[in-house]
């Protein structure tokens, strides 16, 4: 990859490590019989979504830019942290089951809190600025 | 699980990451619109290959180092979620749905249409 930055690439690498070791350890210990509510992955993608909100909005508007921490702590971490092809696949199998309802209530509340933890950690971030 | 299996998804899962980063930038280079087609492509190629995956029929370690791990790590709901509320903020209501709309819906069926070919080769 001629003229890519390598040690974007390598904090990249290593927030992506740590997050699927991070689910892993959660989905193995925590997890559920399918077509039931996937706790889980659940809890991981609204604490994740939270934590990229945070990052995201702090690093862009708050701190000095920093070339390694957004790629590390954003892309890497939260992006490989929290899932989307799991949650497909959870969603299919509820629906093979004909558990329509508990797949609508999954996508929806998912959806729904993801959204809000987004909006909610921008909103911690601003409001500490414009106090500070 | 053994240690070894843990080394492997650490290192698959930066693998995944890595994936996701040059997939977006490859897609985000070529559209010029606000639209967050990256993360989409990252998303729906992500879960058609999961589906693909449990279609073959991989289950226990080959499912979990090949799916949980790498496509896990490739695929992101974070990212996801946060382009739909930056959209929003920038008074891109219409984008925001279809982002939520088009992921949920292709999604499923990405998922479906793999592990139908999955299960069909």
């Amino acid at each position: 990859m001629p003229g890519r930055d390598r040690r974007e690439l390598a904090a990249i690498f290593a927030g992506g490590v740590v997050g699927a070791l991070l689910r892993v350890a959660l989905l193995q210990t925590h997890a559920g019989a399918a077509p039931g509510w996937p706790w889980a992955t659940f809890a991981i993608n609204i604490l994740g979504t939270f934590l990229l909100g945070y990052f995201a909005t702090r690093l862009q508007e708050r701190l000095p830019l920093s070339a390694y921490r957004r790629p590390l702590l954003g892309t890497g971490f939260c992006g490989a942290f929290t899932t989307f092809s799991t949650m497909q696949v959870e969603l299919l199998t509820m629906l093979d089951a004909h558990r329509y309802g508990l797949a609508i209530a999954y996508a929806a509340s998912s959806v729904i809190l993801g959204y809000g933890s987004v909006h909610l950690a921008t909103l911690y971030v601003r409001r500490v600025r414009t106090i500070a | 699980m053994s240690v070894a299996v843990w080394i492997a998804v650490g290192l698959l899962g930066g693998i995944g990451a890595l994936g996701r980063f040059l997939v977006d930038g490859i897609v985000a280079a070529r559209t010029r619109h606000e639209f967050p087609l990256g993360t989409l492509v990252v998303n729906l190629s992500g879960a058609t290959l999961l589906g693909f995956l449990v279609g073959l029929g991989f289950t226990g370690n080959r499912l979990l180092l090949a799916g949980t791990a790498t496509l896990g790590s490739y695929t992101t709901f974070s990212t996801w979620m946060l382009e739909t509320q930056r959209l929003v903020e920038d008074g891109e209501v219409a984008l925001a749905g279809a982002n939520v709309v088009i992921g949920l819906v292709v999604g499923v069926g990405a998922a479906a249409l793999g592990r139908f070919i999955g299960a069909h080769v």
